[in-house]
């Protein structure tokens, strides 16, 4: 069996069905594999699973990992501390991705202290270069770029681990593109055995209820967005937002101060601490553009700020700023758009 | 013997105000230059740790940091608001490590206490974000971890029930003890400092530790036990597109809303 592969930790939905960030992840973890011309396994770990791991092979999955047992769902940290630390000891892939989510947040460092390797949490981007280790001179090729954002959004690092293997990286859901290779790609899925050590691992934590709550607002998907910043002045205001995003079949977004103000719900916010987003049209209303907030919408095709600032951040990354009072612009704009519809 | 708990602290930079001096050239952050906080978690962790000892009849608190001598200032903190103890891993030699080098350290002071009932620490400090720590600190020391804890429900000598956070919802979990956990910022708002313990904490000298107190291989501390290496910083500078510029006209939003029409973009 090879060794040094990329291997993505898949996680699944409350439906059974695979996580779409551990898809963003296959599609990411593909790109690395071709470029390093390895395979790319993926790791399915639940209760009758078998019809999740499958729904992987157009993501150009070549193996998938499968341990199916009762134990190991819903998640819980130690049963699947103690399948996945075993699989990878076994493979030895040179590459493990993880989502930045509650779960791969909890189980990716217990993992990586396990091993004794590297991890970098959030990264935003995942490259494959070369590294030169500035003391040593030694040169490291064909290695993970791990980018992400650091000291509250005011730097971006490039993180690499060259000594220690494999190299782990968590990333934020919506950050990367999930992508189908090839609908009729083919893969194998590869059982994984069971040993005794889990029923050790099944006694610690115990879950005694869940309370999985209904998505009712969810922006992520949204080819269009109308997004408010502070600047709004209000609650009321927002209301606006709301009605300019029901005409051109867009959604509302919010920035974190509009959001702690209260003028939006929490679900609607946009930047490092939210979702990240990346429509074909983003509508920054009243948005000063913070670096937080820009990380979360920055890759949107095409910005269009309406700020009364001339000076505002956001407008510098815009593709058209209009300089003006959002209350006056937004219902001006509203009327010329119907007139064109016509 | 009493009930031991251990809450995991660290002095952050406030991120909120970042100099241009706030980075050394090899990438490391210059602590030196930034205005520091009790990082926020790790004070909602304090409280959860002060609750659980306030139900106890006979329960200890100890906090744990790392960092330099300075951060002495938030384990005098944490005992003007309730803690019993606490002291600084503080050593040239941890200096530059990342979270598994850092961990290696915090395990190795945390097992120089002997039998530890409950570890709180926050989620994830405010420097890094990364949530990492703790993680490694409960596998170091191979004890169960709950994550992303926001209330505490119940504890006794043997067991702590958790209400923790998922991204679409929460669960309730009851763990054996020893564990470790995390507490996110959804946690209950840390008390406040209490004048007379204040006053009593003046004068006192907080512990320092370093490497050779912990019974560590030196290999795994610091710079040198730490498998991540910067290898690039970039201050965040905005890449400045072709922006058109319009005044809010007739005319103009006229053009805007057709050519997106157009564009198939609306």
């Amino acid at each position: 069996m090879s060794k040094n592969n990329v291997l993505v930790y898949c996680e699944l939905s409350e439906k059974n069905t695979i996580a779409d960030i551990s898809l963003e992840l296959c599609t990411k973890g593909r790109q690395l594999a071709t470029q390093l011309n390895c395979k790319l396994q993926a790791a399915v770990l639940g209760s009758s699973v078998k019809a999740a791991a499958e729904s992987l092979y157009p993501y150009g999955v070549d193996e998938v990992f499968v341990a199916d047992d009762k134990r190991l769902s819903p998640y819980r940290t130690l049963p699947h501390f103690d399948v996945l630390s075993k699989l990878i000891e076994n493979q030895e892939p040179q590459i493990v991705l993880f989502g930045a989510s509650s779960v791969g947040r909890d189980l990716a460092p217990r993992i990586a202290s396990y091993l004794r390797c590297g991890l970098t949490a959030d990264c935003t981007s995942l490259e494959i270069g070369s590294h030169e280790d500035v003391k040593t001179k030694k040169t490291y090729d064909n290695i993970l770029l791990q980018i992400r954002p650091a000291f509250g959004g005011n730097i971006i690092a490039t993180i690499v681990c060259p000594e220690t293997r494999p190299q782990m990286a968590t990333v934020r859901e919506g950050v990367m593109k999930k992508e189908i290779l090839d609908a009729g790609y083919k893969g194998t899925i590869i059982p994984v055995d069971i040993d005794a050590s889990l029923d050790k691992a099944d006694k610690a934590v115990e879950i005694l209820s869940r309370e999985i709550e209904e998505q009712k607002i969810d922006i992520k998907g949204a080819q269009i967005i109308v997004a408010g910043g502070y600047g709004m002045g209000s609650k009321e205001n927002f209301e606006l937002l709301h009605k300019f995003a029901h005409l051109i079949g867009g959604s509302v977004g919010a920035t974190r101060a509009a959001v702690d103000a209260g003028f939006a719900e929490g679900e609607r916010q946009i930047g490092q601490t939210g979702v990240t987003v990346r429509p074909k049209l983003y509508i920054a209303c009243g948005i000063s553009g913070a670096v937080q907030h820009r990380a979360g919408m920055e890759q949107s095709a095409k910005i269009i700020s309406i700020n009364t600032d001339p000076d505002a951040p956001i407008n510098a990354i815009a593709d058209y700023t209009i300089i003006g009072d959002e209350m006056t612009v937004i219902p001006q704009f509203m009327a010329c758009y119907k007139n064109n519809l016509k | 013997m009493s009930f031991k708990i251990v809450v995991l602290a660290k002095q952050v930079p406030d991120t909120h105000n970042v100099g241009a001096d706030a980075m050394n050239a090899d990438g490391t952050v210059n602590r030196a230059a930034l205005p520091t906080v009790f990082n926020p978690e790790d004070l909602k962790a304090l409280e959860m740790a002060l609750r659980v000892k306030d139900s106890m009849t006979d329960a200890n608190v100890t906090v744990v940091t790392m960092g330099p001598p300075r951060a002495a200032e938030i384990i005098k903190d944490a005992k003007s608001r309730g803690a019993d103890d606490g002291f600084v891993l503080s050593d040239a030699r941890f200096a530059g490590a990342d979270t598994l080098a850092t961990s290696y350290a915090i395990s190795q002071a945390v097992k120089q206490l002997g039998k530890v009932d409950i570890i709180f620490g926050g989620r994830q400090a405010i420097d890094g974000d990364t949530a990492q720590v703790g993680p490694q600190v409960a596998e170091k020391l191979e004890i169960p971890q709950i994550t992303y804890a926001e209330e505490l429900i119940a504890v006794d000598s043997k067991a702590i029930t958790i209400r923790r956070r998922l991204e679409r919802g929460t669960e309730v979990v009851k763990a054996t003890l020893p564990v470790l956990v995390t507490v996110t910022s959804a946690g209950e708002d840390c008390r406040f400092p209490n004048a007379h313990r204040l006053i009593r904490q003046a004068k006192e000298e907080i512990k320092m530790i370093n490497a050779d107190c912990i019974d560590a291989d030196l290999d795994r501390l610091g710079l040198k036990g730490s498998p991540t290496k910067v290898k690039k910083i970039e201050n965040v500078v905005l890449a400045h597109k072709e922006s058109v510029v319009l005044e809010p006209t007739e005319a103009a939003l006229n053009e805007l809303s057709a050519t997106l029409i157009k564009e198939h973009i609306l």
